[in-house]
C-alpha cells in the first residue's frame, strides 16, 4: 500500500471549530489515477494537505509506504519530495527572477548539486512543454497565465516525486491549455508511472482519465469506484450537487426514452459508435415488425 | 498559525459592547491605550487586566480566541523581555554571571512592557472584533472631521484604513497558503540561524507582495466601477447616532481610567 488514510478528522479552529474532516478512510495503490471530486467545501483540499504533513490530522494517521509520516516530523522533507503537491492556482507561488531559478527552487531545497539541478529543470520545463533555452531567462512574471502555470507545475515536477497531486489545476485555463495539461498527467502516469490524485470540477477530466474516483461530500467520502460505477448514480451525485459528465447525461437521456445505449462510455469517439449502433438496433427491430 | 492573529477581524453579535457607537468605542481604546502607557505599578497592570477581562466577558467573544491572537507576539514580547532583562540597570543585583547581570529595574522595566505589548493588543483586537469594518470607518471619518477644515482628507483616510483593516486577514490567509506552496517544494520555514530564516522569507514575501498589489488594482476597479468618488458629498444611508447609554459608558471608561492611573 503506498498511501493509507485511518480514521481521519480534521478540525480547523479548535475554539470555534469547523469539522473539515470526518471518519476518511483511504487506500491508495501505486500507480493508481485517482479522481478526487466533491462540492466547494467538501474537505477536497484539506485532505489532499494531509498527504504530505502541510496539515496534521486532529485524529487519525497518514501511511506513506507503511510509515506513520506524523511520527517523525524531520523526515517530512523526505517525504515532501516524494508527493508532490501543487496547489490550486500555482502560479501565484512564483517569486525567482528567472523561470530556470523558480523550478530550481524546490531541489535547492533538497539539496541538490548544481548540474543535477540544471538537468533537473531541463527536464521538467521540457515535461510541460516550454523550451528551456526559450524560457529559462525570463522573468516568470511575464509570462502568460497559462505558462506561468506551467512553470509552477514544473517546479513541482522538478523534484521527480513519485506521487503527484493537482488542486484544480485546469482552473481558468483556455481549452487548448486545459488540454494540454491533461495531455502532461496521461503522459507522467502511463510513461513514467507516477502515481496521481487529481482534484476538479469537471467530470468529465475525471471521467477520462481516473482509474478511480473518489467523491467528498460534507467532510466524508460519499462514494467511491471506477468512472462507470461512480457515474452510475447520478441522482446520488445530484444530492451532493454534483453533475455527469455531459457524455454521460446524454447516454443516460437517450436512454431514457428508450435508446439501447451503455451509459459507461467516457469518450467522444465511443460515445458515437455506441449512439449509432443503438439507432441501427432499433431500425431493424422495427423492420423486423413490418416484415 | 498566522491566521491566528485577530486584528482586523469582526465577529458579529448583539452584546454592549458590540451595540455602542463607534465612535465612542474608538476613543475609549484611544484613552486606555494612553493610559496603558502611563501605568508603572503591578496594581495597576492589575486592574487594568481586570478591565480587558471584564470587556471581553460583556462582549460575549470568545476569549481563547483573543488569547491564541497573541501567539504571534510571542517572540518579540521574549525578545523584549530579555532585552531589558540584561540591559535595564538600576536597583539592586539580583544575578550576575561573567558580564552578563540583572538587575532589579530590568526586571520591572522587562515585565511592565511585556504587560504593555499584550494588552495593548488585546484591547485593540476587541474593539475591532466587535465593530464591522463599516462603522469603523464611519468612527474614523467623524472623529477626523474637524481636521478636515485644516484639508485633511478625512473620508479618505477612513476609507484606506478601513481597506487596509479589512485586508489583514485576507492577506494573513495568503501568507499561510503561500508559505505551505512554498513548503510543499522543500522550503523551510522554521529551521536555521537569523539570516538563514530572514532568507528564507524571500519566497514567500514576493509573492505575498504581487498578489497585495493585484489585490489592490482589482478593487480599485472594483469600486470606480460602482462610481465610488470619495471627496464630501457622499451622503450615507444610516447616520451615526448617540445614544444616552453611549454616554454613560463614554463617562465610565474616562473614571475608570483615571482611577487607574492614580494607582
Ligand atoms: N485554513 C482554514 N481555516 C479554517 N477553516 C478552513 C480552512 N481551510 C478550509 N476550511 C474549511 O474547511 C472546510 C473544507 O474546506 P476545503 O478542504 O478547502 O474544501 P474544498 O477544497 O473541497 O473546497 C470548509 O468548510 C472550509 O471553510
Ligand atoms: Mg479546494
Amino acid at each position: 500500500m503506498l498511501i493509507e488514510l485511518k480514521d481521519i478528522r480534521h478540525v480547523y479552529n479548535l475554539d470555534d471549530p469547523v469539522v473539515a474532516l470526518e471518519n476518511i478512510n483511504l487506500e491508495i495503490t501505486q500507480g493508481e489515477f485517482i479522481g478526487l471530486i466533491g462540492h466547494t467545501g467538501s474537505g477536497k483540499s484539506t485532505l489532499v494537505q494531509l498527504l504530505n504533513g502541510l496539515l496534521q490530522p486532529t485524529a487519525g494517521q497518514v501511511f506513506f509506504q507503511g510509515q506513520d509520516i506524523n511520527a517523525d516530523r524531520a523526515s517530512l522533507q523526505d517525504i515532501r519530495k516524494k508527493i508532490g503537491l501543487v496547489f490550486q492556482y500555482p502560479e501565484h507561488q512564483l517569486f525567482e527572477e528567472t523561470v530556470a531559478e523558480d523550478v530550481a527552487f524546490g531541489p535547492k531545497n533538497v539539496g541538490l548539486s548544481r548540474e543535477e539541478r540544471e538537468k533537473r529543470v531541463k527536464e521538467a520545463l521540457q515535461l510541460v512543454g516550454l523550451d528551456y533555452e526559450e524560457f529559462k531567462d525570463r522573468s516568470p512574471f511575464n509570462l502568460s497565465g497559462g505558462q506561468q502555470r506551467r512553470v509552477a507545475i514544473a517546479g513541482v515536477l522538478a523534484l521527480k516525486p513519485e506521487v503527484l497531486i493537482l488542486d484544480e489545476p485546469s482552473a481558468g485555463l483556455d481549452p487548448e491549455g486545459r488540454q494540454k495539461l491533461l495531455d502532461l498527467l496521461v503522459y507522467l502516469h502511463q510513461e513514467l508511472n507516477l502515481t496521481i490524485i487529481l482534484i476538479s470540477h469537471r467530470m468529465e477530466e475525471v471521467a477520462r482519465l481516473a482509474s478511480r474516483v473518489v467523491v467528498m461530500d460534507q467532510g466524508k467520502i460519499a462514494l467511491e469506484g471506477t468512472p462507470a460505477e461512480v457515474f452510475n448514480r447520478g441522482e446520488d451525485l445530484k444530492k451532493m450537487d454534483l453533475d455527469l459528465p455531459v457524455l454521460t447525461q446524454i447516454l443516460t437521456d437517450l436512454k431514457a426514452r428508450g435508446l439501447p445505449v451503455r451509459t459507461d462510455i467516457f469518450s467522444l469517439e465511443k460515445a458515437r459508435d455506441e449512439i449509432l449502433a443503438g439507432l441501427k438496433k432499433i431500425e431493424k427491430s422495427r423492420e423486423s415488425k413490418t416484415c | 498559525m498566522l491566521t491566528d492573529i485577530t486584528i482586523g477581524q469582526y465577529i458579529p453579535g448583539k452584546s454592549i459592547v458590540h451595540r455602542m457607537d463607534p465612535r465612542i468605542k474608538i476613543l475609549i481604546t484611544l484613552i486606555k491605550i494612553t493610559i496603558l502607557f502611563l501605568i508603572d505599578t503591578f496594581w495597576g497592570f492589575g486592574l487594568f487586566l481586570l478591565l480587558v477581562v471584564g470587556i471581553l466577558l460583556a462582549a460575549k467573544l470568545p476569549i481563547k480566541r483573543v488569547l491564541r491572537g497573541l501567539k504571534p507576539v510571542f517572540f518579540l514580547v521574549i525578545l523584549t523581555l530579555v532585552l531589558h532583562l540584561f540591559l535595564t540597570r538600576g536597583g539592586e543585583v539580583l544575578w550576575q554571571w561573567g558580564f552578563l547581570r540583572i538587575e532589579e529595574a530590568g526586571v520591572f522595566t522587562g515585565f511592565f512592557m511585556v504587560a504593555r505589548i499584550l494588552l495593548l493588543i488585546m484591547f485593540t483586537s476587541i474593539l475591532t472584533l466587535t465593530t464591522s469594518p463599516l462603522e469603523l470607518t464611519d468612527g474614523i471619518e467623524y472623529l477626523l472631521k474637524p481636521l478636515a477644515r485644516f484639508g485633511l482628507p478625512a473620508g479618505e483616510l477612513a476609507m484606506m484604513m478601513t481597506i487596509a483593516l479589512r485586508f489583514i486577514p485576507t492577506l494573513l490567509e495568503e501568507a499561510e497558503k503561500i508559505m505551505k506552496a512554498q513548503q510543499a517544494r522543500g522550503a523551510d520555514f522554521e529551521s536555521g540561524n537569523i539570516i538563514q530564516r530572514a532568507k528564507a522569507l524571500i519566497p514567500l514575501l514576493v509573492p505575498l507582495f504581487i498578489s497585495a498589489f493585484r489585490r489592490a488594482d482589482e478593487l480599485a476597479l472594483a469600486m470606480e466601477s460602482r462610481c465610488y468618488r470619495g471627496g464630501s458629498n457622499r451622503t450615507r444611508l444610516h447616520e451615526l447616532q448617540l445614544k444616552k447609554s453611549d454616554l454613560i459608558l463614554f463617562f465610565l471608561a474616562v473614571i475608570i481610567a483615571v482611577f487607574i492611573s492614580f494607582f
